[in-house]
């Protein structure tokens, strides 16, 4: 009996996260108040006895490398196994980057002999949910399949969004399109794939030397799977909490769905922990005539003012008078006194100065990019300062590490934004 | 300049009782989420010193648990690292230690072995933060062969049970009064020694095998005289946990002062502690929380005023918390009142109890149900 290994793609850009993934990858995110996406698969994965991880990279990988370490706060510091950063190499021909998932899994191939993999997960680190493998493991062993998919029925309008299976009564799947315009079923792919060694390292040296396929997991190995009828592929029903933040407002709404008194996904779960390296800090202060509440609030966190309905980071300072709701704000942010924030995500390290005021007045569109900045939130990129006074809109982005000489007068209208200028 | 560090952790403290029913005082929960031995430990290491040993007699599970392996103070080592020293049998010996210098004689092989030429001792139940490479310089500069760390107590602390030292022009230790009814000074020996290893082990061997068990009384205040015992001043925040009930209270309670929190989390290096990889505090709508320290995992449905809130707690709708310290993963059950209690680890409160203190502040031990 050989191994179960984990593969782990965090390779991806995430560019509807705009300025949130200008310097990190998206699996490297900040997320409910002290975690990064990846936290999520990786304690899925050692949570579900899996103690055989790559986590493949390419996109700004720094933030994520250090984060993951040498997996110690997963317990992943194994002297058999553990876990172990796949960046793309340079090959004997080539610089090999990252085609595509396929290729990328490909290119390790020699990673998954080497730990003598017999099944081989395949999983995205950008996703939030708690999933016990086994029983995706289980269920694949028990269909005796080649592949097995795991699959969640969406609202049908949400369906061209997603990878779409047509099963059969058994589960087998009969028929697989990608983000189709009519879907043929609600069933969708969670990009969580679990695949025999030898079958997958078969389809995936095919794939390598088609000269037509663009080497992607969900666009070209699986329908090949199917339409040439290269192995059984099973779908494996999964009914839990699954969201995939690829958006600033999924992003924001995923953090808030935290706080609700009933969350639909549970971080409190003694036998489902999440773990993640973060600073050692101490507990979170509220100070005397704050009000906190329906809120996350991390440790390290110092609350003098009021916050509602939000999601604090470790280390965050509020100020005096300051009023924070329906908001994300990361790691180290701190937040002058007398302001006002409404809807907007911080990101890690920005300051905030005094009386200023976010998030306020009409809805306007975006004029840098629509398609992102969207859903009435204003987004401050990391290591920004706000000068006192600001009066911010909605819609509006805020790059990376503006600085307050940055700011042309006191007020920057719904759906305008600041760059930092060219150095 | 390679130090060794000593903790002593093996104190009793009936005067903390019933927080140290289960534990040693050095475990004794402190400020959320640390026990009181995370300060010393956390100073030892940020001050450069890579072995430590730490010597525990008085139950000391809870403690050991906390230490682990020393991971969390990167003590984890091939070289150096964190030895726990227990008592033990050995052919022709008492088993337990009688006193602090009893205690590191017993495990001389600790101080025989290492390239380490000076040991810093300290104690595990003191709260405060230090950097101690300056005592270190000072100790050369002034050729001392014993150096003790000294506050200047002001009047929130009973000077009748410390030991207090007569200084000369130069800070050379004159006098040192163990406990004195009538306190002489108010500069206070803070149980913090630093000095060159061969003179302890020669101290050691020349006192101990004569029955003299004691590190303070009977190796440092009978030879002042013939060595010299310099004092280094501390003049920042510094408390002892084992003085009792109404002095921990005191120390938990001080952490909600911003000076405080900002001098012992913030100042001269981090405090490290065990990880519990819990999830952030949370705040559900019907929360009211003013003045307190919520650590992580715990959810807060009532109020919580003047209070230290431990790590996993769940103070339920319509429960009132004031002045109080809940330790980690208790519950307090909805309409439950506390003020002015202490309630040890996994305890629970139930629907609409009222349990109130005055000056007598009552503490209830673990895992009791109210």
């Amino acid at each position: 009996m050989g191994n179960i290994v984990a593969m782990i793609l965090a390779g991806g850009q995430g560019t509807r996260l705009g300025v949130l993934t200008e310097r990190i990858a998206k699996p490297a995110i900040p997320f409910g108040g002290k975690y990064r996406l990846i936290d999520f698969t990786l304690s899925n994965c050692v949570n579900s006895g899996i103690y055989r991880v790559g986590v493949l990279t390419q996109y700004r990988p720094h933030v994520l490398s250090k984060h993951i370490g040498i997996g110690r706060p997963w317990d992943l510091d194994r002297k058999d196994g553990g876990v172990e950063i796949l960046p793309p190499y340079v090959g004997r021909h080539e610089s090999d980057w990252y085609k595509g998932t396929a290729n990328a899994v490909y290119q390790n191939l020699e990673f998954l002999e080497e730990n003598d993999a017999e099944l081989v997960l395949i999983l995205s680190g950008d996703h939030v949910y708690a999933m016990n493998y086994n029983d995706l493991i289980d269920y694949h062993l028990l269909k005796e399949a080649d592949g097995t998919i795991a699959c969640m029925e969406v609202p049908i309008e949400e369906a061209s969004r997603f990878g779409i299976m047509i099963t059969n009564v058994d589960g087998k799947i009969v028929d697989f399109e990608e983000k189709p315009a009519k879907p043929r079923s609600n069933l969708a792919s969670l990009g969580i794939y679990v695949f025999n060694y030898e079958f997958l390292k078969k389809v995936l040296i095919e794939d390598e030397n088609d000269p037509n396929s663009s080497h992607d997991f969900g666009k070209d190995v699986i329908p090949r799977i199917l339409r040439e009828n290269l192995g059984s592929l099973y779908a494996f029903r999964f009914d839990g909490y699954w969201r995939d933040v690829g958006t600033l407002r999924s992003y924001w709404e995923a953090n808030l769905e935290l706080v609700l008194p009933v969350p639909p996904f549970n971080l409190y779960d003694p036998n489902w922990r999440f773990f993640t390296h973060t600073e050692e800090m101490p507990p979170a202060y509220v100070a005397p005539g704050s009000k906190v509440s329906t809120s996350l609030v991390s440790e390290g966190a110092e609350v003098y003012g009021n916050v509602f309905n939000s999601v604090i980071f470790q280390g965050v300072k509020i100020g005096r008078g300051t009023v924070v709701k329906n908001s994300v704000i990361m790691t180290r942010a701190e937040i002058g006194e007398n302001c006002y924030l409404e809807n907007v995500i911080i990101a890690e390290s920005v300051k905030i100065g005094n009386n200023v005021r976010m998030g306020v007045g009409e809805d306007a569109e975006n004029k840098l990019d629509p398609k992102v900045y969207s859903g009435l939130l204003t987004v401050v990129g990391m290591n920004s300062v706000i000068p006192d006074d600001m009066v911010i809109g909605k819609n509006c982005v805020i790059g990376i590490g503006v600085g307050p000489e940055d700011f042309k007068s006191k007020t920057l209208e719904s759906g305008d934004y600041v760059i930092p200028r060219e150095e | 300049m390679r130090v060794l560090g000593l903790i002593l952790a093996g104190g009793k403290s009936d005067r903390l009782w019933p927080l140290t029913k289960v534990r040693a005082s050095a475990a004794v929960p402190v400020f959320g989420k640390y026990r009181a031995i995370d300060f010393t430990l956390s100073n030892m290491v940020n001050s450069g010193i890579r072995k430590v040993g730490i010597l525990t007699q008085y139950n000391p599970r809870s403690l050991m648990d906390h230490l682990g392996s020393g991971k969390e103070w990167d003590l984890d080592r091939k070289s150096g690292g964190l030895f726990i020293l227990q008592p033990y049998v050995g052919p022709n010996r008492e088993v337990w230690y009688r006193g602090t210098a009893d205690a590191i004689f017993q495990n001389m092989t600790i101080l025989r072995r290492g390239e380490e030429d000076h040991v810093l001792i300290g104690s595990g139940d003191h709260i405060y933060k230090m950097i101690y490479r300056d005592l270190f310089s000072y100790h050369l500069k002034k050729g001392a062969d014993i150096t003790l760390l000294v506050k200047e107590l002001d009047e929130t602390y009973n000077l009748s049970e410390y030991g207090i030292v007569q200084l000369d022009d130069d800070m050379r230790v004159v006098e040192i009064e163990e406990k004195p009814a009538h306190p002489k000074g108010n500069i206070a020996f803070l149980g913090v020694y630093f000095m060159n290893k061969e003179l302890l082990k020669e101290l050691l061997y020349a006192t101990v095998p004569q029955g003299k068990y004691d590190l303070l009384l009977d190796i440092v205040i009978p030879n002042l005289d013939r060595l010299k015992v310099y004092a280094y001043r501390f003049d920042g925040y510094w408390r002892n946990v084992k003085k009792g009930i109404k002095e921990y209270y005191r120390i938990n309670m001080d952490i909600l002062r911003k000076e405080v929190r900002d001098e012992l989390f913030y100042r001269n290096g981090k405090v490290y502690t065990k990880l519990k990889d819990l999830p952030p505090p949370k705040f559900t709508t019907t929360a009211v929380v003013e003045n307190s320290l919520i650590a992580d995992g715990s959810i807060v449905s009532g109020t919580v005023r003047n209070s230290i809130i431990f790590r996993n707690v769940r103070i339920k709708v319509g429960a009132i918390v004031e002045n109080s310290i809940i330790m980690e993963s208790t519950v307090v059950e909805e309409g439950a009142v506390l003020r002015n209690v202490i309630l040890d680890k996994n305890c629970i409160v139930r629907e609409g109890r009222v349990i109130e203190g005055d000056i007598e502040l009552p503490v209830f031990e673990k895992r009791a149900v109210l």
